[in-house]
């Protein structure tokens, strides 16, 4: 038994008959698969903001989910309070989704093999409140050493250990120690009456070394000023349909949002999706391949096992432009026929899972980056993004520059002020003309949202050209 | 196994008393001062899709917050265990944590002369949201669906009608003395249909009612026809040419532009220096007609609450005034950070220092409907709804997707999609050329129909 599974057993002092006991009383109305969610989870935050810290907090939250799918049916109910009588009563609350007689929940309990992708030494949540701090000091002084234009600095740092248990019918046991550590800087330039932002951030499933050896404050701290300093001088971002290349990184949100939301089989299985009926189509140009990645080590977007006890898989979803696959989590592989992908995740055990992405990038090509921008007549260079969101059933997507240039006759000018870029996901990528040789990933920060629940996710591109996207600027 | 035990023994123990108890704790163990929030909801929501029941969720859930101050630093902890055990882990984190942060003059909690509650009843509970039989429940959310499908032959799919209800009780006590709490209650009826044309293009959108009493929701019958007849005026959306046209943005969509006005008068915003308002307080910053308000103060309003996230009463501020800066809205810190008043918008979760909240916020409406605006237009875009959140508070840029119809004549007549419309928060509040009659509130931030002149459509 994992240490983990300790913690569920030892403190709340579960045993595997209860376990039995409560998926038997899921499944009393008739339910077909029933699984009990079981999370513990510690948090720290700290945050730097005029040259003090001002804020620090912690907490705990705990709970267990009951979910019982009868056909389409999801029943689902949650407790924080593992008491046993308070288990059973969302097992029965949940149970009621079904009308049929009780079926018998399988006696044996398979451990899921994991994968071990966090080589994290001792988790940052263990580690002394006061070197969390020095790291939100260093940001701090980083930013303002940069330049005396730097006039507001906030620093933040959080991390998180969750502990999962999940158990189901069909003999699923799983269980999971899920580190996650994040740094963030947000800056303010002041140049006379003008003012700028700049903002950066990274992590993973790391310790705090990370953030002394690999990924330091100053580097953050240097990289959100750096931005705020050139957006001062930024000038208004041209209107209408034009060449755009993509920075290497996290422009790859341009994936999450264009196609990775509408190859998520839940939309796919009801038909709401735009790229519903297109697996063996052709829905990118030939120099693309995408994947999702749950399988990275160390990744914010990486997880050993999904909120379902299922192991992550690397899943190729476009290959050479070519519409190859769904991410699935267990009701719509069953439902549509579809190996379950490991992507069925969740935001706590308040929330019923669903299929959503992890890491998804798209493999590196073999143009330099230098030739691709050089290529350009006029167009627009984006290398950092605030957002983005997408109309999964119209297929429209946008995505938000917080750092861009114009490209005038193959060389990078001006810097511009924010912009949003518009696109039409199935189409979109057909218009990739160059894909670079250099694939990167983002830092760490990004955070997915889908019918009110935020999972940690990744992204990652090489410097690519669109031949055509609308830029949603003011200058004609 | 202790730790069960104590659980089921706290289960009924007045949160009040929850709360108190955790301040008086923290207080014995060498705060200087305290507050603590226990909260307490139960939540209920099924969706319906195809006539099929797709998920019924119910449960409950409590949470308790802490936040400690040592002379001028603070910190916090928040918990979902009730257990003695728990507590005394909350607490105890709390006081090891207020050792490490720094001094800071403006922490603390309110002055002890502004505390206090909103008396009177401000109709927020009602506990008919939970009167309902879960198969009427059901039976409501399947009843928005049906009525979008029924409504035109070309809703051929749907992510389903829903039926939502919630409770929740607040309560905040504070080492001052102050003791408060209210409950609320909410329902809400959605429809979200799917229309599809001959061509196989397909458009989503959607439409809800919601309210704090089941006997204010409007019919389901009424939700799914409105989402219905929004989701087929979509079909066949195309682009068009980048130009300067005026923009008419539907009161749904003006509110998203409204709650941009609120981040930027926002304490937080302003004293960090992050807002295209900081300096201007007294300042002409938009139109003669422009009036904003918020107000927390309104019965049975979205955003009211008998008292702020630091138990400040509640009150109803003039924000800007035919066009002058009147108010920032502010909690205990910003305001003393700036030299002012808090404006009772302390917004308060479980973890951290407070932030800022609205009440009621919206802007005055005007005197003409939504149609003699659009029909008062030669060429312009009517913007249905934005996608992305392109803007910046701190130079007011403002750019973001837009989908929408085309006005021609002063007729609405063919759908626009995957176009952006930009321009400056800061020209935009000068720019606001009509404001509709047509205010209403679907939630706390309501604004209604505006026409804003000058931005930039970026299209083909």
């Amino acid at each position: 038994m994992t240490q983990n599974q300790s913690l569920f057993f030892q403190k709340f002092g579960i045993t595997p008959n209860d376990l039995q006991r409560y998926l038997a009383e899921a499944l009393s109305a008739g339910g077909e698969y029933a699984d009990l969610y079981f999370e513990y989870l510690t948090s720290t935050s700290i945050s730097v903001d005029e040259g003090m810290v001002k804020s620090a907090s912690q907490g705990i939250s705990a709970g267990c989910g009951v979910r019982v799918l009868a056909g389409e049916r999801t029943g689902y109910a949650h407790t924080d309070d593992l008491a046993p009588e308070k288990i059973l009563r969302a097992a029965r609350t949940a149970a009621l989704i079904a009308r049929g007689p009780g079926q018998q929940p399988i006696q044996g309990f398979k451990d899921t093999p994991v994968h071990q992708l966090y080589q994290v030494s001792s988790p940052s949540a263990d580690a002394d409140i006061a070197a969390k701090l020095e790291l939100v000091m260093r940001a701090d002084r980083a930013a303002r050493a940069y330049d005396p234009r730097i006039v507001q600095v906030r620093g933040g740092y959080a991390d998180e250990l969750r502990q999962i248990l999940v158990i189901g019918s069909d003999g699923t046991f799983a269980s999971d120690l899920q580190p996650m550590a994040r740094f963030s800087v947000v800056c303010i330039a002041k140049d006379g009456d003008n003012s700028a932002r700049g903002q950066a951030g990274g992590g993973g499933r790391v310790g705090l070394d990370f953030f002394n050896s690999e990924k330091t404050p100053e580097y953050f701290a240097q990289d959100a000023s750096r931005q705020a300093i050139i957006q001062l001088d930024a000038r208004e971002a041209p209107a209408g349909e034009m060449e755009v290349v993509l920075g290497p990184g996290w422009p790859g949100i341009l994936l999450h949002e264009a196609i990775g939301h509408g190859l998520e089989a839940d939309f796919n299985r009801k038909g709401t999706s735009a790229f519903s009926g297109l697996i063996g189509k052709r829905v990118a140009s030939e120099k693309c391949t995408v994947v999702d990645n749950g399988t990275l080590p160390s990744r914010r977007g990486s997880i050993n096992v999904d909120d379902e006890g299922s192991p992550t898989q690397n899943t190729v979803l476009i290959e050479k432009g070519i519409l190859k696959g769904y991410l699935s989590d267990k009701l719509s592989s069953k439902l549509m026929g579809l190996p379950d992908t490991g992507n069925g995740r969740r935001e706590s055990y308040e929330h019923i899972p669903m299929p959503r992405m992890t890491n998804t990038y798209m493999l590196a090509g073999d143009e330099a980056p230098e030739d691709i921008i050089r290529s350009v007549h006029r167009g627009v260079y984006a290398v950092n993004f605030g957002g983005g969101q997408v109309d999964i059933t119209s297929g429209k997507f946008v995505f938000s520059a917080s750092e861009a240039y114009m490209i005038e006759n193959g060389q990078i000018t001006a810097p511009l002020k924010n912009c949003t870029l518009i696109g039409n996901g199935p189409d979109a990528l057909t218009k990739v003309s160059m894909v670079g040789n250099d694939l990167q990933l983002d830092e760490g920060v990004g955070t997915c949202g889908k019918d009110g629940q935020s999972v940690p996710v990744g992204v990652g591109i090489p410097t690519i050209k669109l031949d055509k996207m609308t830029v949603g600027g003011t200058a004609s | 196994m202790s730790a069960n035990t104590e659980i089921m023994s706290r289960a009924e123990v007045d949160l009040r008393e929850i709360a108190g108890d955790v301040v008086a704790r923290a207080m014995n163990g060498g705060a200087t001062a305290a507050d603590a929030i226990v909260r307490e909801a139960t939540e209920f929501s099924t969706v319906v899709r195809m006539g099929e029941v797709e998920t019924l969720k119910e449960a409950g859930s409590r949470g308790v917050g802490l936040r400690v101050f040592q002379g001028k630093r603070a910190a916090s902890t928040y918990s979902s265990d009730f257990s003695a055990e728990g507590i005394e882990r909350l607490v105890k984190g709390a006081l090891d944590l207020v050792r490490v942060t720094s001094e800071d003059p403006f922490a603390g909690l309110p002055d002890a002369d502004v505390v206090g509650s909103l008396p009177g009843d401000l109709k927020l509970y009602y506990n008919d949201v939970y009167s309902l039989p879960p198969e009427d429940r059901i039976d409501y959310a399947r009843r928005a669906e049906q009525a979008a499908r029924d409504e035109d032959p070309r809703i051929k799919n749907s992510e389903g009608g829903g039926f939502d209800a919630t409770t929740g009780r607040k309560v905040l006590v504070n080492s001052l003395g102050f003791v408060g709490d209210y409950q609320r209650s909410y329902c809400s009826i959605t429809a979200v249909p799917i229309a599809q044309d001959e061509k196989g293009g397909m458009q989503r959108d959607y439409w809800y009612s919601a309210a704090r009493s089941l006997a204010r929701l409007e019919s389901p019958e009424s939700v799914g026809r409105e989402a219905a007849r929004r989701t087929v005026r979509r079909l066949g959306g195309r682009k068009v040419p980048s130009t300067k046209v005026p923009i008419v943005l539907d009161r749904t969509i003006a509110s998203s532009v409204l709650g941009c006005i609120f981040e930027a008068a926002s304490g937080d915003s302003i004293y960090r220096q992050s807002s295209f308002l900081v300096g201007k307080l007294g300042e002409k910053i938009g139109g003669e007609n422009i009036t904003v308000v918020d107000d927390g103060t309104m019965p049975g309003g979205f955003g009211t609450t008998p008292f702020d996230g630091e138990g400040v009463p509640t009150r109803k501020t003039i924000v800007i005034e035919k066009g002058v800066l009147k108010s920032y809205l502010l909690n205990t810190y910003t305001a003393r950070k700036l030299g002012l008043q808090t404006t009772g918008n302390a917004a308060r979760g479980l973890a951290g220092n407070p932030g800022i909240g609205s009440g009621n916020f919206y802007l005055q409406p005007g005197p003409h409907s939504q149609q003699q605006i659009i029909a008062e237009i030669k060429r312009g875009f009517f913007v249905t709804e934005f996608l992305g959140f392109g803007v910046n508070l701190v130079t007011g840029d403002f750019s973001r997707g837009a989908t929408g119809i085309w006005i021609e004549d002063g007729e609405l007549t063919f759908p626009v999609e995957e176009v952006t419309i930009a321009g400056n928060l800061k020209e935009m509040l000068n720019n606001i050329s009509e404001i509709g009659s047509d205010l209403e509130f679907r939630s706390s931030t309501a604004c209604p129909t505006l026409r804003i002149d000058g931005m930039t459509l970026a299209g083909e």
